[in-house]
């Protein structure tokens, strides 16, 4: 059962009457419905091409954000063997926005750190939707430090809407949480590699997201603010999420250009839901090349600053 | 609403109700709605002479109170392309600006100061609310940068004063990339083993906060700013429950370990004082009448400050 976006409708009919069909003919043996079974499937596949080819900014929001695409659970659990959860911030809770721990990575081990926004109502209310509090960054600094005192490349998983805006999250400082994971990115000797698996929320990804290299899968997005944020602010009006979603350039496809994603991600025809495995190989196979390209025996600080110090001096002109 | 309510009974309401008195030499308290002479106000640095509320002030006020004498030499700030994504809302990003620069006769949102602070040598900069909500934008990141980079170059401590609703949205994700550019810039600071003050002043949000604010060595904050990452409201909308008084004031977060002090605005000059040239291993600031500077040492100072001048 496919779960449909709203401005997918129009394939939603399509591909239904092709399953009435097949259904109807199922039940009566002597209908010949095949070849127009067939042509409703072609049908539909065009419209999935046309519609994933030309995607709005808005439109990858939804797509980046759909309940049914792959989450970090899905990732480590494919990607990785023998990984080994790590929990807590020794001060205060453990976070279940931000899981994380040791894993292996083609055999070798690594840091495994990412956002889960759970895919049932139990586990998000559980997770959080992934949004982290204070808690979940600072659980990721203690695994970072880790890594970092054992030659541990560490990989992130970015999947979140924001950091909490809690009462709980600011009283424990929401804010230091987050500025201090950032600088724990920027202190790391190890490679930090990052992937944007669905959203990039802001400050709550930027925390995570500070690395050597940065790679967003074709349909994820990352932003300064979400798209309704930026439209009730600037336009005074939620509604306007169409026009801030186009004026934040927030897809792979223009951060790219920006410079702020070094590498776009292939997903499926369609989307990532539609085909879940293709997804999560295709990001193995990214992380692995990343990883190569990036000499582990080196300490990787200075490169990763000056990489962020030189980062957007020329803006989309260029 | 129509050409005669829009434009002639304004004009002519103009004509018959002038001012009794000139708009400027009177403002009004936004906290105790004391009517507050101009000239009172400034000396008492933008402070309620009646109810202690802290007000906005100029980083240009700021810094004649700050630096000995109000001296101080302005650090060049790279400028960075205007409108690195073509932003366009209902204005146009670049008429924001430009209205902006009208508005406060600042080129951008921040002001980098070099000069002497009780004859401590330091780097001051300062974030200007009211250029724009003293968003942070690739200019405030280049001016942080360029703090850090003079500090660094002078062996001397960073103050920095913040007050900002938040990362500049019409630089998309390039505001947001502030936050681990400012950060880098803090890291300098920390491996050159130089003070690094934060004055959180109000209001300081958003990703401002969750990056250089939240970084200081020592944190002060001047009395009832608002401090937060997410904002009152938003929080309000998220948790559906009225929050506590004082929620997210500069007390509240002291309370809560996330700052050193809140301090007055009238002391905090002699507050950091005290604390940079402790941490510099200096020996305590000369209070009272200061005896005139020894003039070769003065010489000295001007040759060291025109030897920067000419390689910077």
């Amino acid at each position: 059962m496919t779960n449909y976006l709203d401005f997918e409708k129009p394939l939603a009919e399509i591909e239904g009457k092709a399953a009435e069909l097949r259904a109807m003919a199922r039940a009566n043996e002597e209908m010949d419905i095949e070849d127009e079974a067939q042509a409703l499937d072609k049908k539909a596949a065009d419209l999935l091409q046309q519609m994933y080819t030309t995607l709005t900014p808005w439109r990858k929001c939804l797509v980046a954000r759909h309940a049914d695409r792959p989450h970090c659970k899905d990732y480590i659990s494919t990607l990785f063997t023998e990984y080994t959860p790590l929990a807590g911030d020794r001060n205060f809770a453990d976070d279940h926005a931000v899981m994380g721990g040791l894993a292996r990575f083609d055999g070798k081990p690594v840091m495994v750190i990412g956002h889960e926004k759970g895919n049932d109502t139990k586990s998000r209310i559980e997770r959080n939707f992934g949004m982290a509090r204070p808690e979940g960054y600072r659980k990721a600094i203690r695994l970072m430090d880790m890594a970092d005192r054992f030659g541990l490349p560490v990989i992130t998983l970015v999947d979140t809407p924001g950091a909490f805006p809690g009462k709980g999250a600011e009283e424990r400082g929401q804010s230091e949480a987050i500025a201090r994971s950032t600088q724990k990115c920027l202190q790391l000797r190890v490679p930090l590699v990052s992937v944007i698996i669905g959203e990039g929320g802001s400050g709550g990804a930027v925390a995570f997201a500070t690395a050597d290299r940065v790679a967003m899968l074709a349909h994820s997005v990352y932003s300064v603010i979400s798209p309704e944020g930026c439209a009730s602010i600037l336009w005074k009006d939620a509604e306007k999420m169409r026009e801030a979603a186009e004026a934040l350039r927030l897809t792979a496809q223009e951060l790219h250009q920006l410079g702020v994603c070094d590498r776009i991600i292939d997903e499926p025809m369609g989307g990532a839901h539609r085909n879940k495995d293709e997804t999560i190989a295709n990001v193995g196979a990214a992380i692995g090349e990343m990883l190569a390209e990036l000499d582990t025996g080196k300490d990787r600080t200075a490169a990763r600053r000056k990489k962020y110090l030189d980062l957007g001096q020329k803006g989309l002109a260029a | 609403m129509n050409w005669i309510s829009n434009y002639v009974r304004p004009r002519i309401n103009s004509i018959f109700s002038r001012r009794e008195v000139p708009e400027n030499l009177w403002s009004k308290c936004d906290e105790c709605g004391t009517m507050l002479f101009h000239r009172e106000l400034a000396e008492n640095l933008n402070v309620c002479t009646s109810c202690g509320h802290h007000m906005q002030i100029s980083p240009r006020d700021r810094f004649a109170n700050l630096f000995d004498g109000g001296a101080f030499a302005e650090v060049d700030v790279p400028v960075p392309n205007a409108d690195p994504l073509n932003f366009r809302d209902q204005k146009k990003y670049p008429d924001r600006l430009k209205a902006a620069q009208k508005q406060t006769d600042e080129k951008e949102a921040m002001l980098v100061g070099t000069g002497d602070m009780g004859r401590t040598p330091i780097v001051a900069a300062c974030q200007d609310f009211s250029f724009m909500a003293g968003s942070m934008g690739m200019y405030v990141g280049n001016a942080i940068i360029a703090a850090a980079e003079k500090a660094v170059e002078r062996q001397c401590p960073l103050i920095l004063f913040t007050a900002a609703g938040g990362a500049r949205m019409q630089e998309g994700i390039l505001s947001l990339m502030q936050m681990p550019r400012t950060t880098v810039a803090i890291e300098m600071l920390k491996e050159a083993n130089l003070p690094y003050i934060v004055v959180l002043t109000h209001p300081t949000t958003g990703g401002v906060t969750a990056s250089y604010a939240m970084l200081g060595d020592v944190h002060i904050a001047e009395p009832n700013a608002l401090i937060c990452f997410a904002g009152p409201r938003v929080i309000e909308q998220t948790i559906r429950e009225k929050l506590p008084e004082g929620f997210q004031r500069a007390e509240y977060l002291l309370d809560h370990g996330m700052l050193d002090r809140v301090t007055e605005r009238g002391k905090m000059r002699d507050e950091l004082i005290t604390i940079t040239r402790m941490l510099m291993g200096l020996d305590p600031a000369i209070t009272g009448d200061l005896p005139a500077p020894d003039i070769t040492e003065a010489e000295d100072m001007l040759e060291a400050v025109k030897g920067e001048d000419s390689t910077s």
